[in-house]
């Protein structure tokens, strides 16, 4: 019985073989200021875009799962980034970086958009605020933080922008609260009247005392928020929220709701590469070509748009048995017609599924094709998004 | 959980136990909690011939999917067809509902080569 998990325990003794060889060669995985508290709430730690973790907890990712599309969860995302741009050329400047646009955001909204290479990849999905006094902020994932921000003053040099840059992943702390109960849950904790905050929408506000943005946002495919506040501040906020009720939650449940909810992972979904472009994901909505400002890949997602060739990313689920993975080749009578980029079992739908990427055409609901599972071919259906909604209620 | 004192182990974290003229495999509850929620099982079907350290099915969990090495040679004479609706249950109960396959053995005495529970136990410590 060879595990991913005992492989990745092999790893990690290798790292720390090479660690005591030369200390200096291998990079010690980054700790969020709530590393203590996920081992002794007996989570199992992994390295993720150079932090550790918590994969899961003692109830497993089923139950965190399904916890969350019922009641609230709680995940520490303190991992990922953000960066503060003001001045009067901020948002020019974020219009620059970024494919959808600026320019529409009212102030205090949010919206989803890419970073992309000049090869139209993308390098970094994240999102964008509009908040008073020209300042906007990004907020971006772990891996490609050092990327993003390189990229973003390179372009403000570049073009002799008027803004004032700064990378605040250091000193910036989050949770992303979310489920059909957070909404309750966070505003017993603060006085901003959270029914004002829309989808897509931040304010400022303290909550429990501490002066946090919060943001009606999230990657679950639920309602709740993404709160962000001095670093400091990270254990206290946390132990407040769990002891009030939200079951702490960990990557591994984050994402088979993102699955679910038909949301992609940067980096396997979409990805550097031309042929992963957002375009032909079919998330051309996030990218304004027409927006009046040559951005990051602009001429190579105009020539996507344009071609109705090329690849397409699926939503789809098994039709037999069996569990679709990373990497599985994707086929159609015989012949490998794409590869898998996620795939798991998803709880909330009680089904194997998974996206994947496949020549244009085979890509419309229904279509029938087959994933290689062990060198046996097993039935897909390629699937509408998203795969999970959250039921409407009724008022 | 304890590793049940009268089976014999594998380094693959796999379990096989003699009764009568009948082998029972399964995996160790450290690999079926490393693993994490089991969402579905491969098994062999009865009359499959397997051979000692032969790859014969696969576990796999939400996150991963791991291969199930044979512990033994011999015939396949039944799957555990519990697992198919409920996989959970090998995280449940890893050494007894939660078991695999049950063999006849080509030749039991390949059993004496697998470890004991106590080396077992040992082997399992130093997986950290």
């Amino acid at each position: 019985m060879e595990t991913e998990a005992i492989k990745a325990d092999v790893m990690q003794k290798k790292a720390d073989e090479d660690r005591r060889a030369d200390p200096s060669a291998v990079a010690e995985p980054a700790r969020t200021p709530l590393y203590d508290e996920h081992v002794n709430l007996g989570a199992r730690m992994v390295e993720f875009g150079g932090w550790m973790m918590p994969v899961q907890y003692g109830k497993g990712i089923i139950e965190e799962h399904k916890n969350v599309r019922a009641n609230v969860g709680i995940f520490d995302t303190c991992h990922m980034g953000e960066f503060v741009i003001t001045g009067s050329d901020a948002a020019r400047l974020c219009n620059t970086l970024t494919t959808n646009n600026v320019a529409s955001l009212n102030t205090n909204q949010a919206q989803y958009s890419y970073i992309c290479n000049d090869d139209g990849g993308v390098s970094d999905d994240c999102i964008v605020y509009q908040f008073p006094d020209d300042q906007n902020i990004f907020v971006v994932n772990a891996a490609p933080l050092k990327a993003d921000y390189a990229l973003l003053e390179a372009l403000a040099n570049r073009h002799s922008m008027d803004v004032k840059l700064l990378n605040g992943s250091e000193e910036t702390g989050k949770l992303d609260v979310q489920g059909p109960a957070a909404a309750a849950l966070v505003q017993k904790h603060t006085d901003t009247d959270l029914s004002s905050i829309k989808f897509f929408w931040a304010r400022w506000g303290e909550v429990a005392g501490v002066h946090c943005l919060i943001s009606r946002t999230g990657y679950t495919g639920e309602d709740g928020f993404e709160l962000f506040f001095p670093i400091e501040e990270t254990v206290k906020l946390w132990r407040l929220f769990v002891e009030s009720g939200a079951e702490p939650s960990g990557l591994g449940a984050r994402d088979t709701l993102r699955l679910e909810a038909s949301l992609p992972l940067s980096g396997s979904d979409i990805a550097a590469s031309y042929n992963r472009n957002p375009i032909w994901a079919g998330f051309g909505r996030f990218i304004k070509l027409d927006k009046g400002v040559d951005f990051v890949g602009r001429e190579a997602l105009q020539r996507a748009a344009d071609d109705q060739g090329g690849e397409r990313l699926i939503n789809f689920h098994i039709t037999e048995r069996g569990v679709p993975r990373a990497h599985y080749p994707i086929m159609k009578d015989g012949e490998q017609v794409g590869e898998v980029t996620s795939g798991s079992y998803g709880p909330s739908l009680d089904k194997y599924i998974g996206m994947g990427w496949v020549k244009a055409g085979l890509h419309q609901p229904d279509t029938e094709l087959e994933v290689m599972i062990r060198e046996k071919p097993v039935g897909i259906k390629v699937l509408p998004r998203p795969m999970y909604k959250k039921p409407k209620i009724e008022a | 959980m304890e590793n049940p004192r009268d089976y014999k182990y594998t380094k693959e974290h796999e379990w096989a136990k003699l009764d009568g003229d009948t082998v029972t495999m399964g995996v160790t509850n450290y690999a079926a909690s490393q693993l994490g929620d089991m969402v579905y099982v491969d098994m062999p079907t009865a009359g499959t011939k397997v051979s000692q350290g032969d790859v014969i099915g696969a576990l796999e969990s939400v996150k991963a999917a791991a291969d199930f090495y044979s512990p033994l040679s011999g015939e396949v004479l039944e799957r555990n067809e519990r697992l198919l609706d409920e996989p959970g249950a090998i995280n449940s109960d890893p050494f007894t509902d939660g078991w695999f396959v049950k063999i006849t053995p080509g030749d039991a005495s390949e059993l004496d080569a697998l470890m004991s529970a106590e080396e077992y136990d040992e082997f399992e410590k130093s997986q950290g």
